[in-house]
């Protein structure tokens, strides 16, 4: 297991966001500890973890929705602690939320500048709004020919495009996509992906928050895992492998005797119903009762 | 891969048509019951096809619609004021029992009743935030609390169940003539409540609809997690919406102070369900995020079409409630029905 604190520094790009021995505990639970991470604009950093390995945490942080209790958040070299989500915003810090923070009975145009409404006058200055929304989505790719719909009547691709081109729009230097990939198809998780690189080519510093190696492996330049509130892997992408990320990623060791014991429990053809049980029996022993299975 | 082929756009989401668009309005179920109700009273009441009645029906329609406005505005940003029928008196009594105890000039009175329907509103909505409860529980207490309290300290002031009148007083006159004057149009008779309801309609609906602090509320009241996320500041919105509710109360408790010089203590409790349905019958949804101002004030059009009309048919009035509970499952049903047109 390669706990390679040290980066591979590519080149002498400067990290725009750099995590250094964060923490975060809530009374006695730390959800979080000793986490280093940098962002350099121009790369795609991956967070990869499995639920509950404070991946969720570590975006709230970042965002500025929670505080750090342990260690430095640092942008351009100056050490941050925001207080709300407006603040880590104006800084350029963009977060696309998996439930991607859009009001579904709102207009595709309210929810693009909710929050950054353009005036003119007294008034909201919807024209302008509305061309700029409908741009924005065409470079992206797609087109909603009416910006007045409510966003709840599009389809998860679309809505997950919004929530990107807005952050991208809003002038973010750093964007954090959490999970943007968890709840779509592969044709759209595709759609997304390309974003994801495209942002990457326009020099934003992306943190890619994914529990998907395939999916991390096709854009990432810097991986790090997430286990249990710790960093267990943190390797650029000429360092490791997609067998070697889905390894660790899964828990190694742990993943290969689960697949040595599913495909012993395959049945070949005119197996009997007695070697089924015994193969299932010994799943059952060795998931539910770890440490006898590491006796044997 | 930097520049995406061609764009052909999705065919699956298509433009609308121009009548989807209009049933689409969360108004229009409203507008099409309004316009049933009067079409069935002028069939049947005889008095309500008389010009001289429309400011009779506008006057009634304008004590529920000025407090529908901000009700309606209030749904729209998630949440729900129970004690607004109360809070009425409450103004209305704080501007009385504080001008005469001290023998004020009314309008300190004025001044002092505005600033606490002011800050009971600030109150419901501090009180929201920091327990976390439901506003329906949170006003349920502030409405009960507000009632006794009505009671009580007109007991204390006067030993009765009414203020004191004030019309002797200094400021009296100009005071009547802010809140409750009138005057004629043509054979019209338009007491000053209908221009304020039409004019709180107009820029409220503007601000609900034309400002970023619209935006604000509707995304507040559609998903506050979302609204908080992207920068929006959800409880200052809230509370400022619950000042709105606050503020149409003492402009309400106002007018029907220097209307009738007096006012009874235990009167309020009841209206608020009647501001509420008028908001509702106008298309806000009870979960937020949704709704229209317009609708709202069409909602009260609807009531005081209702009173008057059974009025001049000469039914029973008993029948008032029963048919404001139909009209509002009636209106809900439209609503639905409509919506779900307009996203087909």
């Amino acid at each position: 297991m390669s706990t390679a604190i040290d980066h591979k520094v590519s080149g002498d790009v400067v990290p725009v966001l750099e995590l250094d021995q964060v923490g975060k505990s809530y009374g006695n639970v730390h959800a979080l500890r000793g986490v280093n991470i940098s962002v350099k604009p121009g790369e795609v950093t991956c967070v990869l973890g499995d639920n509950g390995a404070g991946k969720s945490t570590l975006i709230k942080i970042i965002a500025g929705l929670h505080q750090h209790t342990e260690g430095v958040v640092r942008m351009d070299g100056e050490a941050i602690n925001f207080s709300s989500p407006r603040e880590a915003q104006s800084k350029g810090i963009a977060t696309v939320y998996q439930d991607l923070a859009l009001a579904p009975l709102m207009s595709v145009w309210r929810n693009f500048f909710l929050g950054n409404e353009m005036k003119k006058g007294f008034s909201l200055d919807i024209p302008q709004m509305k061309r700029i929304a409908g741009e924005e989505l065409q470079k992206m790719g797609i087109v909603i020919p009416d910006l007045d719909r409510p966003v709840g009547a599009l389809s998860g691709g679309q809505r997950q495009c919004i929530a990107i081109a807005r952050a991208i729009y809003f002038g973010a230097r750093v964007v954090i996509l959490d999970e943007p990939t968890a709840a779509l198809g592969v044709k759209q998780s595709g759609v997304v992906l390309k974003y994801v690189t495209k942002m990457r080519d326009s020099g934003l510093g992306v943190i890619f928050i994914t529990h998907n190696p395939h999916h991390a492996y096709l854009v990432g330049n810097h991986f790090v895992i997430l286990k249990l509130g710790r960093l267990v892997l943190d390797a650029h992408r000429d360092e490791i492998s997609l067998d070697q990320l889905t390894a660790e990623m899964a828990g190694g060791q742990e993943l290969a005797e689960l697949s040595h014991e599913l495909r012993g429990s395959e049945p070949a053809g005119s197996e009997d119903a007695a070697a089924a049980d015994a193969v299932q029996e010994e799943i059952d022993h060795s998931l539910f009762r770890p440490d006898a299975a590491d006796g044997k | 891969m930097s520049t995406p082929a061609a764009t052909a756009g999705d065919d699956r989401v298509r433009t609308r048509s121009a009548t989807a668009t209009f049933f689409g309005m969360p108004a229009v179920g409203a507008l099409i019951g309004a316009i049933a109700l009067a079409v069935l009273f002028m069939a049947v009441a005889p008095a309500f096809r008389s010009v001289d009645n429309i400011g009779t029906i506008l006057y009634s329609s304008s004590t529920i619609g000025i407090m529908a406005v901000f009700v309606a505005l209030l749904m729209i940003g998630g949440e729900f004021d129970l004690s607004t029928g109360v809070a009425v008196t409450t103004a209305g009594l704080a501007a009385a029992h504080s001008a005469w105890w001290f023998n004020f000039n009314v309008w300190v009175g004025v001044l002092i009743s505005l600033l606490l329907a002011l800050a009971i509103g600030a109150f419901n909505g501090w009180l929201l935030h920091i327990t976390k409860l439901p506003s329906f529980l949170v006003t349920l207490g502030t409405y009960f609390v507000f009632w006794g309290a009505n009671l009580a300290v007109t007991r204390i002031v006067t030993g009765g169940v009414s203020s004191n009148a004030i019309n002797d007083m200094a400021g009296f006159n100009s005071a009547h003539a802010v809140f409750a004057s009138e005057f004629s149009i043509g054979p019209i008779d338009i007491k000053i409540p209908i221009v304020y309801w039409i004019l709180l309609t107009l820029a409220v609906s503007f601000l609900l609809l034309r400002t970023k602090y619209g935006n604000w509320i509707l995304a507040s009241g559609g998903d506050s997690a979302a609204a908080r996320a992207v920068g929006v500041p959800v409880v200052a919105t809230k509370i400022a919406l619950f000042m709105g509710t606050g503020f149409a109360a003492w402009l309400l408790g106002m007018h029907t102070l220097f209307e009738y010089n007096t006012l009874q203590s235990g009167t309020g409790p009841g209206y608020e369900f009647i501001y509420i349905i008028a908001a509702v019958i106008g298309g806000c949804l009870l979960t937020g995020g949704y709704g229209s101002i317009v609708g709202g004030s069409i909602g009260a059009l609807i009531y005081g079409m209702a009173v008057l009309g059974i009025n001049y048919a000469g039914w029973d009035v008993d029948w008032l409630r029963t048919f404001l509970g139909v009209m509002l499952i009636a209106a809900v049903l439209i609503n639905m029905y409509v919506k779900r047109k307009a996203d087909a």
